[in-house]
């Protein structure tokens, strides 16, 4: 084992890392303000991926085209879901926001069993085949071209909430629920505007997944369960946290499959993931309570 | 008075009906019964932790896994029994949930983050257990299955019928215990700190210690379906019986059939497991036989109780039956 592979190897988990930052962020920034766990998270990320998948074998869209219309469609479908089903549920106990996700996360990955069967598609792209070799490093073009999305998207986001008057509110929402209700703003609204983001972010997260790996249906728990861990290891609600969670799961994932055995890369996640949940309850970057 | 007197000639029928039931009951009959004795049990160990004290885990295949897997382990490798090794199934469960209780509870971890721990205590257990070749690993582990029509109950091994006694006495073994526990001292402690921590405190309830009880209590009762797992289907493999799916089902009896209720457990493991069968009757009769129907129907039934009777089934029927004023 060679310092050259250990190297590509980091640079390989960066890359995939910030696209799973991108889906974290988007659990982040529902959890953050609504304060609702979205257990169905994962599930929405296996939609998007088909989603990709139909719009490139019918209309031969390419994915990076087909992340805007999905995008879009995701932001909608977000803040109905938000609207229409989640919103009564806000005040209920959490046990009771929990089974309303799983069983939402039940028939979202039946349907897609239903409608697209057990068996792994996938997208490919030629022009992404030719890796870039950068000095002694060759780095894959298709992980390239999905973190550069993953970044810019989140780049977006950061500056949607640190400048716009809406992203405003919606950070004086998360931060006093009553005061954000007393000086009159439609809570509600920006409620179900945030989970729409946070659908859209997670959307554009399966877009970019789907040119890196093969989708089957129940793909979706183990993108929530991986969505989740970075989320807490990163801080609950940090924007900046979910991205280093991301970071850091992608590079772990990387190398335990390079020291330990590739099967067991996610027992080093977990791992993570209790250390930090003893050791720092509110994440490496999030405020403490 | 009447309501008491009334739940307890329900109760003595019930009883009587499960008792006789093998009489009369077809093996498919039979087979779908026990698995309700199953959920039903697993269902009231779990509901020990989050409908009494309030502790919400996701993690409970953690304990069935742990549990199977030291009582069929040892059978497996030592041939010790499983008279013995329940025993040690039970320790093993008990001592990862004081772990895991004593980390979390320290921590002062609650609500999603505990769940989340409690997860992650899982999954980190199915991985290893993956990767631990002795006992199989991913290729699962598998006991010899043996005559059945012989009963041998020391060695928990006969007819599908024993087996069906065998879950029926662990259901009233834990409806019984779950009784007593919910009306004593500790019962009462469980409630306060469910309903809100602080004041319990406020009242010198030692909510680290009772806390800590509730999950010794429950693990170690949920290592026992374990054993019973382990023995009625003579195969484990860590991807099932570990796996998250696992604990959702698990806890989703309790909760559709009424959280913190004695009779919810066993109320919501009948009718899920009924509805899981039908269902699949029906799709089949109805020619829509592609996978993922049932599930879909299953979530959708799912979808409608947590909307619509958010405190589950039993607290209705009992009042409809005049169980309960």
């Amino acid at each position: 084992m060679d310092a050259l592979t250990v190297v590509d190897l980091t640079l390989a988990g960066v890359l995939t890392g910030l696209l799973y930052g991108l889906m974290a962020l988007g659990l982040s920034v529902i959890f953050g303000v609504v304060r609702v766990v979205n257990f169905a998270h994962g599930e929405m990320m296996t939609i998007a991926m088909y989603a990709t998948v139909v719009l490139f074998t019918w209309l031969g869209l390419d994915p990076f085209v087909a992340l805007l219309p999905v995008a879009a469609a995701f932001f909608g479908l977000g803040y109905l879901l938000q609207r229409g089903l989640i919103n009564p549920f806000i005040t209920r106990p959490e046990h009771s926001q929990f089974m309303l996700l799983v069983a939402l996360a039940i028939i979202l990955v039946n349907a897609l069993l239903m409608i697209f069967g057990p068996d792994a598609r996938h997208v490919q792209l030629d022009y992404l085949l030719e890796p870039i070799e950068v000095g002694p490093l060759l780095l894959d073009r298709g992980k390239v071209a999905a973190a550069g999305v993953a970044a810019v998207t989140a780049a977006a986001l950061f500056a949607f909430f640190r400048f716009t008057l809406t992203g405003k509110a919606i950070r004086a929402c998360a931060d006093n629920h009553l005061g954000a209700q007393v000086i009159g703003l439609d809570v509600r609204r920006l409620y179900a505007l945030t989970f729409g983001l946070g659908s859209a972010c997670v959307a554009v997260a399966g877009c970019m997944m789907i040119v890196l790996v093969d989708v089957t249906p129940t793909l979706g728990p183990g993108y929530t369960l991986l969505a989740f861990v970075i989320v807490i290891v990163g801080g609950l609600g940090s924007m900046p946290g979910a991205l280093l969670g991301g970071v850091l799961i992608g590079v772990s994932e990387a190398l335990a499959g390079l020291f330990i055995a590739p099967s067991a890369k996610s027992m080093f996640s977990f791992a993570l993931l209790i250390l930090v949940l003893l050791l720092r309850p509110q994440g490496l970057l999030g405020k403490s309570a | 008075m009447k309501a008491e007197r009334r739940a307890t000639v329900l109760l003595a029928v019930l009883a009587c009906a499960l008792l006789v039931l093998p009489a009369f009951a077809n093996p498919y009959v039979l087979s779908v019964a026990t698995l309700i004795l199953f959920f039903a049990y697993t269902g009231q160990a779990w509901n020990v932790m989050m409908g009494f004290a309030g502790q919400l885990s996701l993690g409970h295949s953690l304990y069935v896994g742990v549990g199977a897997y030291v009582a069929a382990g040892l059978f497996f490798l030592y041939g010790v029994g499983p008279w013995a090794g329940v025993w040690l199934a039970m320790l093993a469960c008990a001592l990862l949930g004081a772990v895991i209780g004593a980390l979390a509870f320290r921590f002062r971890i609650a609500g999603v983050y505990f769940a989340l721990l409690t997860i992650a205590f899982a999954e980190f257990t199915r991985i290893g257990f993956d990767h631990f070749a002795p006992l199989g690993g991913p290729g699962g582990l598998f006991l010899k299955v043996e005559q059945r029509q012989h009963l041998d109950l020391l060695a928990l091994r006969g007819p599908p019928a024993m087996f069906y006694y065998v879950a029926l006495a662990l259901t009233a073994g834990a409806f019984a215990l779950c009784s007593r526990l919910l009306h004593s001292r500790v019962g009462y402690y469980w409630q306060a700190i469910r309903e809100n921590e602080e004041a319990a405190q406020a009242l010198g309830i030692d909510v680290f210690r009772y806390k800590m009880l509730a999950i010794l209590v429950s693990s170690s009762m949920t290592a026992l379906a374990g054993v019973f797992f382990a023995f009625y289907y003579n195969n484990l493999f860590p991807e099932q019986i570990f796996n998250i799916g696992r604990s959702i089902e698990i806890i989703l009896g309790p909760i559709i059939g009424g959280l913190g209720t004695l009779f919810g457990p066993i109320l919501g493991a009948a009718l899920l497991t009924v509805l899981a069968d039908s269902s699949t009757e029906l799709i089949g009769a109805l020619g829509w036989d592609i996978p993922g129907v049932k599930q879909v129907l299953y979530g959708v039934v799912l979808l409608g109780v947590v909307m619509f009777l958010p405190h589950g089934i039993w607290p209705v029927l009992a009042q409809k039956l005049g169980l309960r004023r």
